[in-house]
């Protein structure tokens, strides 16, 4: 049996005191042990971006990094970003540009898309595609999600142009 | 619809209802259902393309704590399914739990680990030994074919079917060709890659000797009615159920080992009992597509109209027919639509599918057609470059026209009618044409690599009783369900056979059945994806979702319709076809009695007394609704790219997309687009950058996502989608079958424009995917061959 080990970590401001094995995934130590599954789990190996998280406000991927990494710090999953009946900016945004399809990708874009938002630079709809670029979505070929971003950005900018493109197709 | 001043919520953008849930992680995809006492299967997998499995030694596991057990073939008496054909001669492959003696791919399941977490059941996997006697890999679909050495030993070879069919005078065609046109195509392996991987949980009640397979799966009636047949049990007792299910593009529509496997242990076990696939066993397992070398040849009379098309088509099924669509599926799919949207009458093809040791080909989003429309666009593309002929003009010359529908094409498929013409006129008005090859030519006089490409396609979609969703194919999936019910609250469910996952089918059927009953959208509740829902039931595939489930709504909507307003004429003392219903609240025109749904819901269900007792027989709120469109109805587009080559590393850039589309009456034009712009850019992955590699002992060498490239949202441009939006004649609400179309026709487009880059070298695109590789060889070669 591999020995546990004791940590506390804050998760959407609440916090939880553990003992786990060094070798759990932050992935299933949200999902399983938290019981928090709207993080998800798209190939384990870092390149998808379905598990992103916020890691004391930083883009992370919870696939790669250790639960006992995430000791003393501060995760923000999808299910801390907003509620059914109060959507945060992104979610609305989201929502009315039809940004999600299948929905599986998204918690790991709306979390590098908080990212984007709370870098608060105003960016070309080429810069949000590079800024989105570490997360695959199969479903909506992108377009509805650049857009959506764009809206949320400008929004947060205080409505400053951001060279978003009017709205085709 | 009664009442036509009312505003329609069908055709409008209305938010989706999926949307609240899965935007705040609070959907319920299938790994995220967390049973008591689950245990956790790890698989371990064959690392041979073909050998006979001599032992499996697990002494290293027995011992080890928290494993419950470990399981091989032999421990399962389940009989063999097979993908039965009605083609003739076709050699079916059965599908088992667990590789029986012999494996035929790398990564095909030989035994599964039982443990209390998925961490202990892969550390027992790895420690389990397998002893293997090498058979031949057999990769190569040419020498499969011609080999003695058999994949399935109760075969006669290892081609699992071959047709031929001719229609037409070809030889007379070619005789009285101006220009003959033809090339060697290939369109390599590719998978579908969903984000979310299989994952299946089965639940076994040893009370009630019922199975409760949760899978994410698009075609839980299929899964339920296969399971039920293997496991020996009625199917009442077996309840398949897709929940969230993070999209399949094909990849998920088929029966799958792992779905048996998890219903047998937890039969035995009594315990619930998980599998889900990691990235790795996804890109080893997962049904493929494409992987066809299509010889054609194409005849045009000196004015550009098509005169002839001649095609052999041989197609690297895997190492076992798919269940239930059978290998047949994506090879027999390209020779039927190779034709295309043209008027071609004389036509020949020859098909074979051929077994080989790799992973088994299947459905993905497009089936066939992203291979048949590559090849024909491209020889089209080569016989107006030789006439001197604009492509948009030749297509103009030979696209079947608004007076000839329908229209029975080369294969005999007929199409009902559609707006080929139209798709293209509106294409080359979208990108302004003149103007957008003026671009491309500023653009080649400065030097750059730029090209520019066209594409039309059709397909069937909403297929009906009159024909197989995969030819040969015995079961028929030619009819959808709908019940329509309300309850004593007032409050509306809808039940559908389908699944969604990712279409949205909960806002486009809610909006369907809202529109027909005067209630609000949000206030229809769709229930999909469960098999005990429905008496019978298959799932989302094949572009059928919208035009039957959609169908079905309306008749039974419309049902219900009739029954509240019969109900309510009684409680109103008013004349039915006086009243009227808006926002739930049942109106009399001219007066101001109103009566709320809820309260003839109560009136119905719990104050019976209130109707007369000759009413009561038949006073439910509630219709079940078949619809079958028996043929079904076409689709088409075209599609219009603009790409750009870097001379230094051979990449492509996709700079302009625009796409024109005959989709009929549009439910949520914003839904109609996601599903384009998402069809576009995974056809956007099978032209540039997607390939399933296999070295030649049958390894997989794009077993990772850095090996095997999907595109991000960088790699894409913005994408145009334009539509017709005209009612189709053929379906109930005018509706077509759209969730594909995107990736039939990128893929052509895309391999057009690249061939229009490199027309200062003559090179022409045969190949797909077009990978920087690819592109410097063919330049280095075209450039070496002129020195
Ligand atoms: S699951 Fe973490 S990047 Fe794919
Ligand atoms: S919405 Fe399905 S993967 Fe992005």
């Amino acid at each position: 049996m591999i020995r546990k080990r004791p940590i506390t970590l804050t998760v959407n401001g609440s916090t939880y005191a553990r003992d786990i094995e060094p070798r759990r995934l932050l992935t299933d130590f949200l999902r399983e042990d938290l019981g928090l599954t709207g993080t998800h789990v798209g190939c384990e190996h870092g390149v998808c971006g379905a598990c992103t998280v916020l890691l004391d406000g930083n883009s992370a991927r919870a696939c790669l990094c250790l639960a006992v990494q995430a000791d003393g710090r501060d995760v923000t999953t999808v299910e801390g970003m907003g509620e059914i009946g109060a959507l945060s900016l992104l979610q609305e945004k989201f929502r009315k540009h039809h940004a999600l399809q299948c929905g599986f990708c998204t918690p790991g874009m709306l979390a590098t898309a908080h990212e984007i938002l709370n870098d608060a630079a105003p960016l070309t709809d080429a810069e949000i595609r590079e800024a989105l670029s570490g997360n695959l979505c199969r479903c909506t070929g992108y377009e509805h999600i650049v857009r959506a971003v764009s809206e949320a950005l400008s929004e947060r900018l205080g409505g400053a142009a951001t060279g978003s493109a009017p709205n085709a197709g | 619809m009664q009442d036509d001043a009312r505003p329609k919520l069908i055709g409008s953008r209305v938010q989706r209802l999926e949307d609240p849930r899965l935007l705040t992680g609070a959907g319920g995809f299938v790994d995220d259902i967390q049973l008591a006492h689950t245990l956790h299967v790890a698989l371990v997998r064959s690392d041979h393309a073909h050998a006979r499995i001599l032992t499996i030694d697990v002494s290293a596991v027995e011992a080890l704590p928290g494993v419950l057990g470990v399981y091989t073939a032999d421990d399962f008496s389940a009989k063999p399914l097979h993908a039965t054909s009605r083609m003739k001669g076709y050699q079916s492959t059965g599908i088992t739990a667990l590789a029986d003696g012999k494996v035929r791919y790398v990564g095909e399941a030989i035994a599964a680990v039982v443990a209390e977490s998925r961490y202990i059941a892969e550390d027992a996997a790895s420690l389990i030994t397998v002893d293997y006697a090498p058979l031949p890999d057999l990769v190569d679909p040419r020498i499969a074919a011609a080999s003695n050495v058999l994949l399935h030993e109760h075969h006669d070879s290892n081609i699992l079917v071959s047709r031929k069919f001719a229609r037409g005078d070809v030889a007379e065609a070619f005789a009285n060709a101006s220009v003959r046109v033809k090339d060697s195509f290939r369109f390599h392996r590719k998978t579908p890659l969903a984000i979310e991987n299989r994952s299946y949980l089965a639940d076994f009640n040893k009370g009630k000797q019922a199975l409760t397979l949760y899978s994410s799966t698009q075609v839980p009636g299929v899964i339920r009615d296969a399971l039920a047949e293997i496991l020996a049990m009625p199917g009442h007792s077996v309840r398949v159920v897709a929940p969230d299910v993070g999209g399949g593009f094909g990849g998920k529509a088929s029966l799958y080992p792992e779905e048996i496997l998890v219903s047998l242990l937890s039969r035995r076990l009594g315990q619930p009992v998980k599998w889900t696939s990691d990235r790795l066993e996804d890109l080893l397992t997962t049904s493929q597509a494409f992987d066809e070398t299509i010889d054609a040849e194409l005849a045009v009379d000196k004015d550009g109209r098509l005169l002839g098309l001649k095609a052999e088509i041989l197609g690297d099924v895997g190492a076992y027919s798919i269940y239930p669509w059978t290998a047949a599926l994506e090879p027999m799919q390209v020779a039927g639509f190779l034709p295309g949207p043209y008027q071609l009458a004389n036509y020949q093809a020859e098909v074979v599918a051929v077994a080989t040791n790799k992973t088994p080909a299947g459905p993905y989003r497009g089936v066939g057609r992203p291979a048949a429309a590559f090849v024909l666009e491209r020889l089209i593309d080569m016989a107006a470059k030789r006439l001197d002929l604009d492509p948009v003009e030749m297509r103009r010359r030979n696209l079947v026209q608004p007076h000839q529908f329908p229209y029975r094409t080369g294969s005999g498929i007929v199409w009902d009618q559609s707006g080929f013409t139209e798709c293209l006129e509106l294409a080359c008005k979208g990108v302004d044409y003149p103007a957008f090859q003026a671009e491309r030519n500023t653009a080649r006089q400065a030097g750059r690599w730029f090209g520019v490409g066209v594409a039309s396609y059709a397909e069937l979609t909403g297929i009906g009783s009159r024909m197989s969703a995969a030819p040969g194919m015995p079961i028929n999936t030619g009819t959808e369900t709908a019940t329509v019910e309300i309850d004593a609250s007032g409050a509306v469910r809808a039940t559908f056979g389908v699944a969604s996952h990712g279409q949205g089918l909960e806002t486009t059927l809610a909006q369907i059945v809202a529109d027909e009953l005067g209630v609000p959208v949000d206030g229809v509740q769709v229930i999909h994806g469960d098999s005990a829902a429905v008496t019978h039931s298959t799932g989302t595939y094949a572009s059928r979702s919208a035009v039957l489930a959609g169908g079905a709504a309306h008749l039974s909507g419309q049902a219900v319709r009739a029954k509240v307003l019969e109900a309510a004429a009684f409680m109103l003392e008013a004349d039915a076809d006086d009243l009227d219903i808006e926002d739930g609240i049942i109106s009399e025109r001219g007066t101001n009695k109103t009566l709320s749904l809820a309260e003839v819901g109560r009136a119905v269900y719990s104050e019976m007394g209130r109707f007369p007792l000759d009413m009561r027989a038949e006073l439910d709120l509630r219709a079940t609704k078949f619809y079958d469109p028996e043929f079904g109805t076409t689709t088409s587009a075209t599609h219009i790219a603009a790409v750009e080559i870097d001379p230094e590393t051979f990449i492509v850039t996709v700079k302009r997309f625009l796409v024109a589309e005959d989709c009929g009456r549009l439910i949520n034009p914003m839904i109609v687009d996601g599903q384009v712009h998402g069809g576009i850019v995974q056809g956007i992955g099978a032209a540039l950058f997607e390939e399933v590699v296999h070295d030649q002992n049958g390894q997989a060498l794009s077993a990772s996502l850095v090996d095997y490239v999907a595109p991000s949202a960088a790699e894409v441009p913005k994408l145009e989608v334009l539509h017709l939006d005209t009612a189709a004649r053929g379906t109930l609400g005018g509706y077509r079958g759209m969730g594909e179309g995107g990736t039939i026709g990128a893929p052509a487009a895309i391999a057009n424009a690249i061939t229009d880059a490199l027309s200062h070298l003559n090179i022409n695109i045969s190949q797909l995917p077009a990978t920087p590789e690819r592109i410097y060889r063919l330049v280095t070669q075209a450039i070496e061959g002129d020195t």
